[in-house]
């Protein structure tokens, strides 16, 4: 069993037992908390570039169902391969039990080409992030020279991240008569599904798509998710900016409801730690009603940014950080939350059944 | 700021209790009370509590306004809503009892009368949640599945619903609690006796469902408010599976073997139903999930509090009992604060980052003739929680946390006979069988097939099982050490596998600086900052969460887990330790384990450590804590055990030294002490000798039969037992050497016809401070702790309870005591005899604590750290008698001989009030499901003495105009007295009519048997009887003095009234007089 560190950008040197592939790597060391959904977790492409901590110390315990086909959004994958840089934590099951599991999570990594590290403190780790903010971080062998493996560690550029996680070209996943246009910064695949279950039929585009053109025929676009900093995708606000005043509706979801608000003249940025974790209450300011949301996100929208014509929809209860805005007077809004849950909670999943019934509404009244 | 959702803020809430503590109703029950005392309180609201149960610290000054210890059923609760002129009433804080009451209290139109909202829960939802039949409609309105099943009201229409279901089914009753009544039938005849058994309690429903054994079993526990807000708190998962009852389950939070989808399909279903349903407050949802699919079906809904909620709260930091309150007094969620981290909300859903594992303790080898067996009925008397970082860490800690002699996965600890058979028909020792079987190579599929446990868990424990051998390889590498401590194992087994001692394991580890960490349970795995002191020690983590204060402070060690003997009194205990040593201004620390406990919520002690108390445990607290000192003596055994060892390794012990406790404790050395001190004691002496001419010696030494025997190492009565002839003591003496050759056997002279007596008392360094002296209507031979004690007593010469008193002062000098402590006597006439002194709290320290208003716990605490101030005790002054009555679970332990002994069988305790003996005896009994008898009584009374003196007793159940049953020899001499009565046959008889028969006409509501104290084997008649009586929920006496003692306070000529006064009224009576 080979073993492998985790160096922290403040010097911080963590040893483990390695338990997927012998890589060196580097990355945004970023914690969450959710007990379940590794397997969603890690394809999630919002952690592109990121090496992932787990506080809840047992990964694995129920495997990982057979791959799916290239192309398909078939859950529970949210993308077609494991997105982020590394896997920490406590440990892994080398027995997983579940009905569909078809490999470990360590031979998954392996064969992924993702290295992991087990045996490490996660909880104090997460403190440290907690308090410091987070931070780079390499994995490498226990034995390479520190200024090796930073060296030679495969890294993810950034400023240039949504063009990783982007569809290549346009593809249409067949539906009811209802299209919505998915605009793809990094899309989890459960937002596809989720418009997919509620028989609509959805366009899934590159984010950096002509969506003037695109949006032709289409009920309504849905700005997904995605990685890095909203403001590295100035040319999609700059054409949602171009949409606000057409009558299309517009829904946003995490990186989404970022872009919207730069779109709307607002401003965003990055929070000390980010929110990652299945169990952040949001409130909706005007029914007063609370929800428990799924969340992934490092930046945030600074609500006093934004213009009068626009409001605040959601809050988050615990730290009174912007979780949702909306237009006044157009069918416009957007959360930070993810409605489709996957991994997580399926509270907000009625927000779709918001769009789409708005969607219609408007395209009759055209 | 009052809650905004409730019309109107309540004057005065009425809270309802559990009761005595009982299998399937615990100490998880004292907890959530004592929160929703806590909640209301808050708010400025009075508060008035009915709970019979005396030694809970929700009965104790500081908590409600006003406390009656009365039986909780309609009748004394309406009492207490007319004297009290209650405004509002939560009937979801004292388990199914307070639930059940609540219920009829509605059904009567009692709460409408007098105008007492229900807080919380609408009973209407209750009633749906009840109701299986309800239940089944409610969850089909929105698509929910449910366990194909049907009601039924007559074994016909079972039968008919089983064609319709087919075997395998489960049968279950209505309104019950702990799987009371239910069963898995199989076979045609399993299901005709599982019927007889279903009707019997006055059950009037009987539900009849699909048998889904061998799906998982998971647990969903949810708030939600009268926003409609709502939240899963925390899921579980049972390690068992389904067919084997939760309560009886290992259960591990969160769950292990769900993957995210199932995970949230459940918590969606749950919230849904909730919704739907409609509870405000807490509840928990119950699941089978199929292992091979995604289906589900929803087994039930507890909409109140419940064991489980009480092991959420403590297994996520989450207080739900509290805010369940809060929700109840019409707060939203969002409105309150998380009372963990202070700086969140409480609408969230815990994040935990460390696995528990819950582990039920039985004391099945108490009972003779029980079903050794556990499946859907609960019949499990306490539980533990370890906390841990991994499944291996947290099992181990678990097995031997539950304190039956095994250090772990240990497949040496037991010899299985038939493993195959013990994997498929789970006992108590099931853990134990895994690894045996694992240890002779059988394969995880083979033992999966066998038990269906899943096969995440058994991978582990056969891993676990495997490591061993890696242990006892001649040298110890410092990372095989390493990786046996994060796997769980004890420093003592791995002594034990190496054959080295605990000492020489523990310097190895303090060698290579293998220490465990303390880590902080805080509700959200370190996301946001949180002022927890709520921790555990864990060797995954590489750091302390928390810093060590220079405060002085002092570590109290809990009572562990709750079994026969000991249970919610030594909590009491131990509560009360701990804030004595705050008001002096001292950090407390608190070990305990048990989640049933008030010791361990979040805002009891300034820092609870949630782990096992063993020496390796204190020992690391010690040093990284330097406490003053710490405190064994108020948690019972568990601790006590540990003071002479603590006191070898350094530790600074308080109170009577380590040396005076192995003095009191050690058999030889205390009778040495009573002869240095011309105290009289029982003849006695010890062998392991079993030689017919040692017996010999030992009979005539001891002056004959009846003798009492037990092995010297165990406490508390455990496989004590009393013989009559040489055969039974040979056979006794070779079985009790062949287990514990290294052990002489103790035996005393059995003396019957003695009064047995018992003082409670402090003392301050030799000198007696406080003291209570109680009887025991029984007379000895009865467990202290099956006794009916009376306060102040009632019948004891003057002059033996001054030589009472001076013998305890006596051996308090002797001993040097500081603290508490408990002797028992036997007296016959004047003549005093000593028979056990534990130099600690003991059970009835509550009691009379509580009966005379003097806190001794307080009290003792404060003497063991060096604060003495005077005051004064009139224990013997009272102006009224208080009775504390023990409080059995028969009938939840199928076939077990409801007969009284040497070995404790009752698993709770209430403690009432009343103007004289009669009164206190009749509220006492009654809290304990006694029922005046308006009917019938069957008299069966073994002893021909007794049969005699119990004349009197006829004539009074006579006069008040009941039938009188008797079996043959009872009803001759009747007779013969001029008594009439109906002869009631014994089954060997065969003749009508037979006391069975009429037992299951209805015809009895009373049972007076007394056996015959040798009829222990080979008499199957009063054993039937009895036994019947316990299934058909008859009342059943079968001591003699207790049923003189009952009968006499039925005595028509001398009409008792049952007053409903509290607490407070009575001890103000003292003041009035003093």
């Amino acid at each position: 069993m080979q073993h492998m560190k985790l160096v922290l950008e403040d010097g911080t040197v963590l040893r483990g037992r390695s338990f997927g592939a012998h890589r060196d790597v580097a990355g945004e060391v970023v914690f969450n908390t959710g007990m379940t959904g590794y397997v969603e977790t890690l394809t999630d492409p919002s952690y592109r570039g990121q090496i992932l901590v787990t506080t809840y110390p047992l990964q694995g315990n129920y495997g990982v169902p057979a791959r799916r086909a290239k192309g398909s959004v078939d859950a529970p994958f949210e993308a077609d391969e494991i997105q982020v840089q590394g896997l920490v934590c406590v440990e892994h099951a080398k027995h997983p039990s579940h009905h569909q599991s078809a490999s470990s999570l360590g031979a998954w990594l392996t064969e992924s080409g993702v290295p992991a590290i087990e045996g490490i403190d996660t909880r104090a780790l997460t403190r440290k992030l907690r308090e410091h903010g987070t931070m780079r971080g390499w994995i490498m062998a226990d034995e390479t020279p520190v200024e090796v493996g930073m060296a030679r560690a495969h890294t993810v550029e950034m400023a240039k991240v949504a063009d990783l996680v982007t569809v290549r070209e346009t593809v249409v996943y067949e539906g009811g008569a209802q299209r919505i246009l998915l605009v793809d910064t990094g899309c989890k695949d459960n937002i596809a599904r989720s418009l997919l279950a509620r028989g609509a039929t959805v366009v899934r585009v590159p984010h950096h798509a002509n969506l003037r053109e695109m949006v032709k025929g289409c009920d309504g676009i849905l700005l997904s998710n995605g990685p890095g900093d909203p403001k590295d995708l100035p040319g999609l606000a700059a054409q949602v900016r171009g949409l606000l005043d057409s009558g299309i509706p517009i829904f946003g979801v995490c990186l989404g409801n970022q872009i919207l608000a730069l779109a709307a003249g607002g401003d965003t940025y990055k929070l000390k730690y980010g929110h990652r974790s299945q169990n952040q209450p949001v409130q909706d300011l005007l029914t007063r009603r609370c929800y428990v949301t799924s969340q992934n996100h490092g930046y945030a929208v600074r609500d006093e940014s934004l213009g009068g014509d626009w409001e605040p929809w959601f809050v988050n209860v615990n730290d009174g950080t912007n979780e949702g805005i909306r237009a006044r007077g157009r069918p416009v809004s957007s959360v930070q939350f993810h409605p489709e849950a996957s991994p997580g909670p399926e509270d907000t999943a009625f927000l779709f059944d918001d769009f789409l019934r708005l969607a219609g509404a408007m395209a009759r009244g055209r | 700021m009052f809650g905004q959702y409730l019309p109107k803020k309540p004057r005065r809430v009425l809270i309802l209790g559990s009761g005595a503590l009982k299998i399937g109703e615990a100490g998880e029950f004292d907890y959530s009370g004592s929160q929703a005392i806590k909640a209301i309180r808050e708010e400025g609201i009075q508060t008035v509590l009915v709970n019979p149960n005396i030694a809970t610290i929700q009965t104790s000054e500081g908590m409600a306004d006003k406390v009656y210890f009365l039986p909780v059923d309609p009748e004394n609760v309406e009492e207490v809503i007319k004297r009290e002129e209650v405004d509002a009433i939560t009937i979801s804080f004292g388990g199914q009892t307070a639930l059940n009451c609540g219920v009829a209290l509605d059904d009567r139109g009692i709460l409408k009368k007098y105008g007492v909202r229900v807080l919380g829960t609408p009973v209407d939802t209750v009633r749906d949640t009840e109701d299986r039949l309800r239940f089944k409609q409610r969850l089909d309105e929105i698509g929910v599945k449910t366990a194909r099943s049907a009601a039924c009201n007559s074994p016909d229409e079972v039968h008919a619903a089983v064609r319709e279901i087919g075997l395998p089914v489960i049968l279950r009753g209505a309104y019950s609690l702990g799987g009371k009544g239910s069963a898995i039938c199989e076979t045609p005849e399993q299901l005709d006796a599982a019927l007889v058994r279903a009707f019997g309690g006055g059950t009037a429903q009987v539900l009849v469902e699909e048998s889904l054994r061998g799906w998982k079993e998971v647990e969903y526990e949810v708030v939600r408010d009268a926003r409609d807000n709502c939240i899963t708190v925390c899921n579980m998962e049972n390690l068992d599976p389904l067919g084997i009852h939760t309560g009886e389950s290992i259960v591990v939070a969160p769950s292990q073997t769900l993957d995210d989808d199932e995970y949230h399909m459940l918590r969606t279903i749950a919230i849904r139903t909730i919704r739907h349903l409609g509870v405000v407050g807490e509840c928990n949802i119950q699941y089978a999930l199929d292992p091979e699919s995604r289906d589900y079906r929803v087994i039930e809904v507890n909409a109140r509090l419940s064991r489980s909620s009480a092991l959420a709260s403590k297994a996520t930091g989450y207080p739900l009992a509290y805010v369940a309150a809060k929700i109840a007094l019409g707060y939203s969620l969002p409105d309150l604060p998380n009372a963990i981290t202070r700086r969140t909300s409480a609408f969230f859903e815990p994040a935990l980052d460390y696995i528990v594992c819950k582990f039920p303790r039985w004391d099945l080898q108490k009972f003779r003739e029980v079903d050794n067996r556990i499946g859907s009925e609960m019949k499990s008397v306490g539980e533990v929680m370890a906390i841990g970082k991994t499944f291996p860490e947290v099992i181990q800690k678990a097995l031997r946390m539950i304190d039956i002699g095994v250090t772990g996965l240990d497949p040496e600890a037991f010899e299985f006979d038939n493993l195959e058979n013990e994997l498929r028909n789970p006992t108590p020792r099931r853990m134990l069988a895994l690894c045996a079987a694992f240890a002779k190579g059988m394969t995880v599929d083979a033992v999966h097939a066998l038990t269906r446990i899943d096969p995440w868990f058994l991978n582990q424990i056969a891993d676990v099982v495997r490591f061993r051998d890696e242990i006892k390889k001649p040298a110890l590498e410092t990372e095989t050490l390493r990786d046996a401590k994060k796997l769980g194992f004890s420093d003592i087994a791995i002594a034990k596998l190496r054959g080295e001692t605990e000492a020489h394991v523990r310097s190895e580890r303090l060698k290579h600086n293998i220490r465990p960490h303390l880590a902080q349970i805080d509700t959200l795995a370190a996301e946001y900052p949180a002022e927890t002191n709520y921790l555990y020690l864990t060797y995954h983590a590489q750091a302390d969460d928390v810093a060590t204060s220079w405060r002085k402070k002092v570590l109290v060690l809990g009572s562990g887990a709750y079994r026969i003997g000991s249970s919610v009194e030594f909590d009491w205990c131990c509560v009360n330790t701990v804030k004595a040593a705050q008001e002096l201004g001292y950090e407390t620390l608190l070990l305990n384990y048990n989640p049933e406990t008030v010791s361990t919520d979040y805002d009891v002690c300034d820092k609870l450590i949630f782990d096992e108390i063993t020496q390796e445990t204190v020992l690391e607290l010690w040093d990284r804590e330097a406490p003053e000192g710490v405190v064994v003596s108020m948690g019972g055994q568990v601790p006590n055990n540990l003071a002479i060892k603590l006191h070898r390794a350094g530790v600074k012990v308080l109170g009577t030294s380590p040396e005076s406790i192995d003095r009191a404790e050690d058999r030889h050395k205390f009778s040495g002490l009573l002869d240095s001190l011309h105290i009289e004691q029982p003849r006695w002496t010890s062998t392991t000798d079993v030689s017919p001419e040692n017996l010999a010696r030992v009979i005539a030494e001891l002056g004959g039969f009846p003798l009492l025997v037990r092995p010297s190492y165990v406490l508390s009565g455990a496989a004590m037992c009393v013989v009559h002839e040489p055969q039974h003591l040979k056979n006794y003496l070779a079985r009790a050497v062949s287990v514990s050759p290294e052990h002489p056997v103790v035996i005393t002279r059995f003396e019957s016809n003695a009064k047995e007596i018992e003082i409670d008392a402090v003392a301050d360094q030799g000198e007696l401070v406080l003291w209570a002296i109680s009887e025991h209507v029984e007379n000895a031979g009865v467990h202290s702790g099956d006794a009916t004690l009376v306060l102040p007593p009632q019948k004891l010469y003057m002059e033996t309870l001054r030589r009472i008193k001076r013998i305890a002062r006596d051996i308090a000098a002797a001993l040097h005591i500081t603290g508490p402590f408990n002797i028992q006597f036997l007296a016959v006439e004047n003549m005093v005899k000593v028979i056990e002194c534990n130099l600690r709290a003991s059970r009835s320290f509550p009691f009379v604590s509580k009966v005379t208003g003097v806190n001794f716990i307080r009290e003792a605490a404060r003497r063991m750290l060096g604060v003495a101030t005077p005051v004064s005790c009139e224990a013997l002054e009272l102006d009224y008698v208080a009775v504390k009555a023990a409080q059995f679970s028969f009938s939840r332990l199928a076939g077990a001989d409801p007969t009284l002994g040497v070995e404790m069988a009752s698993t709770g305790e209430v403690g009432c009030l009343g103007d004289d003996l009669p009164e206190a005896l009749l509220k006492a009994l009654m809290a304990t499901g006694f029922r005046i008898p308006k009917k019938g009584v069957l008299l069966s009374l073994g002893p021909v003495g007794d049969k005699y003196r119990f004349e009197r007793e006829a004539r009074i159940l006579q006069a008040r105009g009941l039938t009188l049953y008797a079996t043959p020899g009872t009803a001759d001499v009747l007779r013969e007295q001029g008594i009439a009565c109906t002869v009631a046959w014994k089954d060997s008889d065969d003749k009508h009519p037979s006391a069975v028969q009429l037992l299951n006409e209805g015809a009895i509501d009373l049972v007076i048997n007394i056996p015959r104290s040798y009829d222990n084997q080979g008499r199957p008649d009063g054993y039937r009887i009895r036994r019947r009586a316990v299934d058909l929920n008859v009342p059943l006496i079968t001591n003699f003095q207790l049923a003189r003692a009952a009968v006499d306070a039925l005595d028509p000529a001398r009409p008792v009234e049952l007053k409903p006064l509290d607490w407070a009224s009575y001890l103000a009576r003292n003041h009035r007089s003093a």
